[in-house]
């Protein structure tokens, strides 16, 4: 433990490709915020506090006791600061989903950058950009060359570009794992009691949401689905299967259910279950194992037929099962080489 | 000479009827194309899509999904989850850019050596055509990380 002038740990707090919702969540574990502040030393958080690059840069290597890195890596800039942090930090935490699998931001690898580009800088109805100007990573003024970072063309979780010693998933991730988790740290750091083992996932659980959702189940196939405008669900009874994608069956808990509780299906946002290497692959399997379409007794065409009729009603397949975990999926990103429809 | 491109093919046969329909193929001393590298499984419905984007994902450059008919599965309907998996599937392979010719599904009963036989032939050219499809060097490098292009913008 690195104990600087006023001799507590020091915790730092970085985003990346993210939206500012991680710090956020952690402001919002409430009075307990108080005792982070009394055990920590505040040695960089841009959010909250004004702190410079030139700070970091000053530290020795593992002056940060507890980095929270929350973001995802999208530019050049985000690798540095992941690449520099994870220098400057004893401990690294991927925070928040986007660091953890991608999130919202790596859905663009679904596509190229200059697809999000021309969404971002051109096509979009309320831009005025009659130059047509796009970012360029240098450019030439009268005053010399100027550079800004680099836009990839992947977005990457944190843990595909630095090691990364524990995870804790949720977009963002609830007050109550956040505050179990933060005590863990603070017991590791004052009493010297023990840390989870490194590349843990901390702050969720071994099961599905399933499991914490007090929505009915039953017995039910599914001839068609729903978009969340097109239907009021009948309160207390199962949404996927009342047709809503859900996504608990193929996510982990942690979060208490909190979404299919207010009649919005589970997004998936703590990521996939232990032993899972692609929560999209299992979204898939879950379900096409409620679609009811189809029996042995039909003709071949027939069933594809009608089978083929309830996907239909998944508009985006790709979208809704790796909302939170394109980057993390085993296949990370979409081809553009082939000649597949994309999307 | 001019090495022609052989495509690799991961098959997942079913205990029942396709693995016995490729016994068949064999026993029978049908000529076809070497290209599939045939795992069995006890059901076409024990596919989780997981094992084919896996495949897709170290090397394989298609995978074939053979089952007994819709109506003749040895557990009642599980190569009708198959097919209710593979449909769905199907949809999102398109979304990530992979040709739909290189994850088919066939139905292959014990006495349709042929069948099968013909169902790879035809799957393997379909497959040559295309080319390699090579996700670890294409997409990602071989140590998991990204190949990035190289970072220079067009003007526009």
């Amino acid at each position: 433990m690195n104990m600087g002038d006023n001799g507590k740990p020091k915790l730092a707090m970085y985003w990346a490709a993210s939206c500012g919702g991680c710090e956020i969540s952690v402001l919002n574990i409430h009075e307990h915020i108080l005792t982070v502040d009394s055990v920590f030393d505040v040695a960089f958080f841009p959010c909250i506090a004004d702190f410079k690059i030139e700070h970091v840069n000053n530290y020795n290597d593992g002056y940060i006791d507890v980095c929270l890195f929350n973001g995802a890596i999208r530019t050049s800039e985000n690798e540095e600061m992941a690449r520099l942090l994870r220098q400057k930090s004893k401990v690294l935490v991927a925070y928040g989903s986007c660091a953890y699998e991608g999130c919202i931001p790596a859905l663009s690898n679904l596509t190229t950058k200059e697809a999000t580009f021309n969404t971002v800088y051109l096509d979009n109805p309320s831009i005025d950009n009659p130059d047509g100007t796009i970012p360029q990573p240098t450019y030439q003024v009268p005053e010399g060359e100027l550079d800004i970072p680099v836009f990839y063309n992947t977005v990457k979780s944190l843990d595909q570009v630095v090691d990364v010693d524990y995870t804790i998933p949720g977009c963002p991730p609830e007050p109550p794992q956040i505050w179990a988790v933060l005590q863990v740290v603070v017991a590791a750091l004052t009493e010297g009691a023990e840390l989870p083992p490194p590349g843990s996932i901390v702050g969720a659980r071994t099961v599905a949401v399933c499991e914490e959702c007090p929505l009915e189940i039953h017995e039910k196939s599914i001839e068609r689905f729903y978009r969340p405008y097109e239907i009021n669900p009948e309160p207390g009874l199962c949404l996927l299967e009342q047709g809503l994608v859900c996504m608990g069956p193929a996510t982990a808990a942690g979060c208490g259910a909190l979404c299919p509780q207010v009649g919005m299906g589970c997004r998936g946002c703590y990521g996939p279950l232990p032993g899972v290497e692609d929560q999209g692959a299992k979204m898939l399997s879950a379900i096409a194992s409620v679609i009811g379409a189809g029996d042995p007794t039909m003709e071949e065409d027939e069933l594809e037929r009608k089978i083929e009729a309830v996907v239909d009603t998944i508009p985006d397949p790709a979208g809704t099962f790796y909302r939170f975990s394109m980057a993390h999926s085993l296949l990370h990103r979409a081809n553009l080489n082939g000649n597949g429809k994309g999307v | 000479m001019s090495e022609q491109f052989e495509p690799v093919i991961v098959g997942f046969l079913c205990n029942w009827c396709s693995y016995r329909a490729a016994d068949l193929a064999g026993t029978a001393r049908l000529h076809y194309a070497p290209n599939m590298r045939a795992i069995r499984v006890m059901c076409s419905g024990r596919v989780d899509p997981q094992f084919v984007l896996k495949a897709l994902k170290e090397g394989a450059d298609g995978v074939l999904i053979a089952g007994c008919h819709p109506g003749e599965c040895h557990y009642v309907e599980g190569n009708i989850k198959a097919l209710r998996r593979f449909i769905l599937l199907k949809r999102m392979l398109a979304q990530l850019g992979v040709e739909e010719e290189r994850v088919q599904l066939v139905w292959a009963s014990a006495s349709e050596g042929k069948i099968l036989a013909e169902a790879v032939d035809k799957m393997t050219e379909q497959v040559r055509a295309l080319g390699p499809l090579r996700w670890q060097e294409t997409v990602l490098s071989g140590n998991g990380q990204w190949v990035e292009a190289t970072p220079v913008l067009e003007e526009v």
